[in-house]
């Protein structure tokens, strides 16, 4: 389903953080949004998800997601925030279930496909090692891994990932960059915020770029990382090659 | 422990404990007699015992243990802090508040239920201003320190009232009903509390789910479509009414709300959900046991329940926390 913000703004304690956003994710790709701390990445995002009061318009196939129930919004949209909260030591598999929660009434219990969609959900992030310790005594890279995994298990057609690669190793970063990949091929939409410019030029369908909470650049990964670009949002200087797997990327300095 | 034989368990606890309390007292009837003159009517005096005195006793026992016992477990899930007791809100000093005015004013020898209505009327004070203040979009820490400011309000004026009581009998009669005690109450108590108590119930286990997915924190709970807002609403009123309730009859029991969830939680798989009922039996079995406790430790003179409670409670508390220093939820 494609999710389209239309001239979308939002204030967070009076100050204007997104300024008439215009954005249109589209199914079956990955869509990295890059951008300096602060440029509105995840404001963006929770406005995407629901989350976050907004001027403008968020329509998930045509539908207004301001006016869908907030059932119906868990059913439509997994929404993984940044901050990764796990309070009581509760198994990683029971972690993995609350992704379940939206589709179950208030009597009903796991049924055969719940657990399928799970059990896929944890072999997907690997954790199914993980399944029965208990989710807070993990590291933080295997936190974010079981956190995603719930946030697959949801089971939705769109994904909404704000840093799920931070801490974690660098195999782990291109296995979860994989698994969006593997996501988004079986036509969902994915939006992944990202700090780590290679991992994004490498892995996702597309690039948008904020910064000072509006889009300043959006486009294939060869469009947006261009030396220009780059100066003028992050203030860097970065090498940028290719291969035969897509572009890489070095920053060198301070512009 | 399986699901459904830690709640067998705790249930045969409890109704050991209902027993234990039905056999305790200082008429001495035996175990047989008891039985016929609880069932059946038998010679007067043992009927009245049994049927008046010691079953209200043994059943508010129960309902109050379990009430501080799920109030606690539903409070500890929903503020996401091994910390939080029923208490913490501010309920329980508020209802205590509105029953030490009815001993200073001396209303609350009217009538046998005007010291419970005077409790449940302050408990009602203190909802609506902590409804007001989490209608505001409140967080949960914002909920917090305003139920530890009126509590301590409550406290504060409490204590006003005990400075300004006209006579030492009447502070006397305040502190031993702020000790907490479940002496001389009748089924008039037990009919009074039920139909609070049972809707509070049915408010926290409403609030189950969203207990669940609040584990994740409430952005991740929102997330997962749960309303933030209402459930907050729900478990506050819950929580009001199991507190409001059995503080009006039994006036403050500590510990039983925060100790309870602690007990039983390593014995669950410790999602919140999974840990109302077990904790409201265990709070059930327990506030029974001590009741018992109070009534026979030392010989002739009686216990306030509240005073066995803090005493079992505090250091077993610290023992449970010395011994698994690590990680106790």
């Amino acid at each position: 389903m494609p999710l389209s913000a239309t001239s979308v703004s939002a204030s967070l304690s009076g100050r204007t953080v997104l300024h008439q956003v215009d954005l249109t994710l589209r199914p079956g790709q990955v869509t990295g949004l890059l951008g300096p701390n602060g440029a509105g990445k995840s404001t963006l995002m929770r406005v995407l998800a629901g989350q976050l009061g907004h001027g403008g318009h968020v329509g998930l196939d045509g539908t207004n997601i301001a006016e869908m129930s907030d059932l119906v919004r868990a059913r439509s949209i997994a929404w993984l925030p940044q901050a990764r909260v796990l309070s009581w030591s509760i198994s990683v598999e029971a972690v993995v279930q609350l992704g379940r929660l939206p589709w179950h009434d208030w009597r009903s219990v796991m049924s055969a496909k719940d657990r399928e969609l799970c059990a896929a959900a944890m072999q997907l992030l690997d954790v199914t090692s993980l399944a029965l310790r208990a989710a807070t005594e993990l590291s933080g890279g295997e936190q974010a891994r079981v956190l995603m995994a719930r946030a697959v298990a949801q089971d939705t057609p769109v994904l909404l990932a704000d840093e799920p690669a931070s801490g974690l190793d660098p195999a782990h970063q291109i296995s979860m960059m994989a698994s969006l990949r593997q996501l988004a091929g079986q036509g969902r939409t994915v939006l992944v915020s990202l700090h780590d410019l290679s991992l994004a030029a490498r892995w996702c369908d597309r690039l948008v770029m904020m910064k000072d909470g509006a889009i300043a650049a959006d486009g294939e990964p060869n469009e947006v990382m261009t030396n220009e670009i780059l100066r003028e949002v992050y203030g860097i200087n970065a090498q940028i090659g290719r291969d035969e797997c897509g572009l890489w990327l070095a920053p060198l300095g301070l512009t | 422990m399986n699901r459904v034989k830690l709640i067998a368990l705790l249930g045969a606890m409890s109704g050991l404990c209902f027993a234990l309390s039905l056999l305790t007292g200082p008429a001495r009837i035996g175990p047989m007699d008891s039985i016929r003159a609880l069932m059946a009517g038998g010679n007067e005096a043992a009927m009245i015992i049994m049927r008046e005195i010691r079953l209200p006793r043994a059943l508010l026992g129960l309902l109050i243990g379990f009430s501080l016992g799920v109030a606690g477990a539903a409070l500890q899930g929903f503020l996401r802090n091994p910390l939080a007791e029923p208490g913490i809100v501010g309920i329980s000093a508020s209802a205590s508040l509105g029953a030490v005015l009815l001993f200073y004013t001396g209303l609350a020898g009217v009538s046998l239920l005007a010291l419970p209505a005077g409790a449940l009327a302050g408990a009602a004070v203190s909802v609506v201003v902590l409804l007001a203040i989490s209608a505001a979009q409140a967080s949960t820490i914002t909920l917090i320190l305003a139920g530890v400011a009126l509590s301590s309000l409550a406290g504060a004026l409490t204590s006003l009232v005990l400075n300004l009581s006209p006579n030492p009998y009447a502070s006397y009669e305040i502190i031993f009903w702020l000790l907490g005690s479940l002496k001389d109450r009748t089924m008039d108590h037990v009919w009074l509390v039920l139909p609070l108590m049972g809707l509070g119930w049915a408010a926290l286990w409403a609030s189950s789910r969203t207990l669940d997915a609040l584990s994740l924190g409430e952005e991740g709970a929102s997330g997962l479509g749960v309303n933030v807002a209402r459930s907050r609403l729900l478990v506050i009123c819950g929580v009001a009414l199991c507190v409001g309730a059995a503080t009006a009859v039994s006036g403050a029991i500590g510990f039983i709300g925060l100790i309870v969830p602690h007990l039983v939680r390593p014995l669950t798989n410790r999602l919140p959900s999974q840990l109302l009922l077990p904790a409201g039996l265990g709070g059930a079995a327990l506030l029974t046991c001590a009741d018992v406790v109070s009534r026979t430790v030392i010989g002739e003179r009686e216990l306030n329940v509240g005073v066995v409670t803090a005493l079992i409670g505090a250091p077993f508390f610290l023992w449970l926390v010395f011994r698994s220093r690590r990680e106790l939820f």
